[in-house]
């Protein structure tokens, strides 16, 4: 615990925080969630991060904590799950903002504020570009393609350009104070910056003009061909025909040129969005699990926003664990369940379920360590205590072995009480199995915080089932501001 | 017993582990399987910890009692230049067109075509054999696109064979078809025990199945033990706080009233967690189809976790039986 604190712009760099404060991280920058939503200068908050680390909920969550707390709000969602979808009103795929039912907001709660959601409908969200740029005979023309078919539907990239486009149009729409924008799930943060970029770039790029410029440029195109080697991209055209059917170049050349004529190119609105998402009034939250992976991921998303001069709000580290106990380690607890099965008073063979002995607790080192006369020292508890939630173990006071009451009771032969030693050997094994858990988390964080201790962390717990109702989300705020809490 | 393995699942909940995992286990007892990834992302090479594959075959592990390991990084580029090389007899024009861009658009504006090549590659690996008629590997195991595009990507042949009405290609999307449709194929959903990736799961089998292709088994992935049982768990809802008190206290904690509560509370955690997955399960078990597990691996996949997880695989897999 000797961490240099060096860039430490938040609390004294203390060790561990006092006095139980959920999230009072020692060595980072607190992230603070309330005073974010609630600036009126923050127009726009995007929640990016790698797969299924919590996205959806965390801009489901914080559109929601926003509007609470008085703004004029709408949450574009992406893919949520199911129920979470439900319970948010999204039953009507119709690829516009509903307001939320049950959201405390309006006129009987007093705060003013309002929340709409909606659920990005990709498809849909193309055939609106197309409606709104053609007249309706082209228009109809254009969606019967089926290169746009396939393009709207399955092109690696169309639903991270549509999910901007959206933001465009919400934006442009100003009807709203603050729109919180979830994106597509994808392997990498990243694709959310870069897919739009691709598609626009494919689009427009210099092939597919060649292939459409027959009927546009002739002669200037025509040069380039024999200097490419004409023949070579006949028979490649040719054999792709054969491969694909005759159809589909002849259907990519119309359906670009008729995209083309349309609108100014995919590129410059991909370009329009993405100045947007560089503006002031633009967040980003980068969310991110505790885990290896997915911080790893988070530190490339960090970097690439700086290049690209995006305005980054923070971390939100996602499904962190606790424990109430903290100040019992997991050596410790594994040495005193240990204790209790020598004693001979627990038979073994609880722990049904657990068929992959790999991940049994105790495979720990220092498992078994812990003798009687070490545990002897109470204090001896404090000194593994990352993260102390409570007022406990730091008294001190030293322990005596066996309280005198306790060694008087019956042990074994007493059914009841192999009950509940077996209940408390689990406990302890349990509560080890936690305390591995957060020595881990933390020391995968603390490896993010070391290469990036300017960003802003907000930590928020893993709740022990998935959240798929307004109240869940409603946690997830509170969490959130609280682990931002200094 | 099936001999391509095709494993798919929800974005990260692990199919590029497990289906390293798998072809480690296949290849235990003197076997060789080869493990072909298609995404173009390096991450079997990352997983065995070397250096990026190239478009060969190479060996990159032996497994338990003498079995290799094969892997094989299909580059949809290369693969199409292959590809038209064979039937086309580009030549040097092949060249130029990559160099133009024109492999990259091909494979960009039909992603059906990449799949073809993708698939294509694979099962020519199922079907070889070596100069003494033997086959070259005893298993293939693909590291394939999540659930969501699955079934398109392993129909995709039968698009092309609609396309393409008589010719080499015609009879090549046939021939990929109708072992992608045998029993020799086997499509195997990873999972974890959570809402999201098994209704994924649900709707991946529901429209594997629609489309006729064979569905292998549902493998659960990250499952975290069950520490308590169930009368133990009904014990500590109703929590028994003097006696456990005691319990501890003999156990030799000190002060152990302070910690009853939030060990109580982290047992009603597990608890609720249990009966989450339970329900998860149920529904994978309503599925009709072979339920695997792999445990959690708390550090992390390092090598020796995906060994392990091989092994486990390996003892959970129906008892092979020899395909000449
Ligand atoms: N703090 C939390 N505690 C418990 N469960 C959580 C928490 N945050 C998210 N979840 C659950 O994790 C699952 C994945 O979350 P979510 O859908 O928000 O992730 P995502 O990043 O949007 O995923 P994808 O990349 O697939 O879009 C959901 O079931 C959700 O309920
Ligand atoms: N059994 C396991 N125990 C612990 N960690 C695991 C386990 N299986 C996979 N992981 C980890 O989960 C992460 C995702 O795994 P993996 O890359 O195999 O998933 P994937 O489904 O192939 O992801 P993608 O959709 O990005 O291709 C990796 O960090 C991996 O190490
Ligand atoms: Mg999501
Ligand atoms: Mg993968």
């Amino acid at each position: 615990m000797t961490k240099s604190t060096k860039g430490n712009r938040a609390q004294g760099g203390g060790t561990a925080a006092p006095g139980g404060v959920r999230g009072a991280l020692p060595s980072e920058v607190a992230l603070r969630v309330d005073p974010l939503i609630d600036d009126p200068e923050t127009r726009i908050v995007v929640c990016c991060g790698a797969g299924g680390v919590g996205k959806t909920t965390t801009a489901a969550a914080i559109g929601l904590r926003a509007a609470e707390r008085g703004r004029k709000t709408v949450v574009l969602t992406i893919d949520p799950a199911r129920r979470l979808a439900q319970s948010m009103g999204l039953t009507e795929l119709d690829n516009t903002p509903r307001p939320v039912p049950g959201a405390g907001t309006g006129s009987d709660s007093g705060s003013g504020g309002e929340l709409h959601a909606m659920m990005l409908d990709m498809k849909r969200t193309f055939d609106e570009i197309v409606e709104a740029h053609a007249d309706p005979e082209r228009a109809r023309a254009i969606m019967a393609n089926p290169f746009y078919e396939s393009l709207s539907a399955g092109f690696a990239g169309t639903q991270e350009y549509m999910a901007m486009e959206k933001l465009g149009q919400l934006r442009a729409r100003d009807a709203w104070d603050l729109i919180v924008v979830d994106t597509p799930p994808s392997r990498s943060a990243l694709d959310f910056l870069d897919a739009p970029k691709r598609l626009g770039s494919f689009l427009d790029g210099r092939l597919i003009k060649l292939l459409t410029a027959p009927a546009k440029a002739g002669g200037r195109a025509g040069m380039k061909f024999v200097n490419l080697g004409m023949a070579g991209l006949s028979m490649f055209t040719g054999a792709l025909n054969k491969l694909l059917g005759t159809g589909l170049l002849r259907d990519v050349q119309t359906f670009v040129a008729a995209m083309d004529t349309m609108f100014g190119g995919f590129r410059t609105r991909a370009d329009a969005t993405y100045r947007l998402l560089q503006a002031p009034g633009t967040a980003f939250l980068v969310v991110a699990a505790p885990e290896r992976d997915a911080l790893r991921e988070a530190a490339y998303f960090v970097e690439r926003l700086a290049e690209e001069r995006m305005p980054l709000a923070g971390l939100v580290l996602n499904r962190v664990h606790g424990s109430g106990a903290s100040a019992l380690s997991a050596e410790r607890a594994l040495a005193l369940a240990e204790n209790l099965e020598e004693g001979g008073i627990v038979d073994r063979g609880h722990g049904k379920g657990n068929r992959h002995g790999a991940h049994s607790p105790g495979r720990g080192s220092s498992y078994g360590t812990g003798t009687d006369e070490q545990s002897a020292h109470g204090d001896h508890d404090a000194y593994h205590a990352h993260d102390v939630h409570e007022d406990i173990g730091e008294d001190g006071v030293p322990d005596s072995t066996p309280r005198p009451e306790s060694a008087e009771e019956p042990t074994d032969h007493n059914g009841h009480t192999g009950q509940t030693e077996q209940l408390a050997v689990a406990l302890l094994q349990l509560h080890a199995e936690r305390m591995q858990l957060l020595t881990r988390e933390r020391r995968t964080r603390d490896r993010f915080t070391a290469l990036h201790p300017e960003v802003p962390v907000a930590e928020v717990e893993a709740l022990p089932g998935d959240v798929h109702d307004l109240a869940g989300l409603r946690t997830i705020g509170e969490l959130l501001a609280d682990g931002s809490a200094a | 017993m099936s001999r391509l393995h095709v494993v798919t699942g929800k974005g990260g909940t692990g199919k590029t582990t497990v289906a390293a995992a798998l072809a480690l286990a296949l290849a235990s007892g003197g076997k060789r399987t080869l493990l072909v990834e298609v995404e173009g992302r390096q991450g079997i090479a990352q997983l065995f910890e070397t250096e990026p594959l190239p478009y060969e075959e190479r060996k990159i592990a032996v497994a338990h009692d003498g079995g290799e390991v094969f892997a094989l990084a299909i580059d949809p580029e290369r693969a199409l230049l292959d590809y038209l090389q064979m039937f086309y007899k580009l030549g040097s024009a092949g060249r130029a067109l990559k160099k133009l861009g024109a492999i990259d658009f091909a494979t960009t504006i039909a992603p059906g075509l990449r799949d073809v090549l993708l698939t294509g590659k694979a099962c020519e690996a199922v079907r070889r054999r070596d100069s003494r008629e033997r086959r070259v590997y005893d298993a293939v195991v693909m590291d394939a696109p999540p659930t969501g595009r699955i079934t398109r990507f392993l129909g995709v042949n039968e698009e092309v064979a609609g396309l393409a009405k008589v010719g080499p290609v015609h009879n090549q999307a046939q021939a990929v078809m109708r072992l992608l449709k045998s029993p020799e194929t086997a499509v195997h959903l990873v999972t974890l025990l959570e809402e999201m990736p098994v209704q994924e799961t649900v709707d991946g089998v529901a429209e594997l199945r629609g489309a006729g292709l064979p569905v292998g088994a549902a493998l659960v992935n990250m499952v975290r033990p069950h520490l308590l049982d169930d009368d133990l768990l009904r014990q500590a809802d109703s929590g028994p706080g003097g006696a456990l008190a005691d319990a501890l206290a003999r156990a030799g904690l000190s002060r152990p009233d302070r910690f009853v509560g939030p060990l109580v509370e982290q047992a009603q955690e597990h608890a609720e967690r249990v009966t989450l997955e339970r329900e998860q399960r149920s529904a994978l078990e309503k599925l009709d189809m072979p339920v695997y597990e792999l445990g959690l691996l708390p550090e992390g996949v390092e090598l020796a976790g995906l060994y392990q997880l091989a092994m486990d695989l390996r003892d959970q897999l129906p008892a092979r039986q020899e395909t000449p």
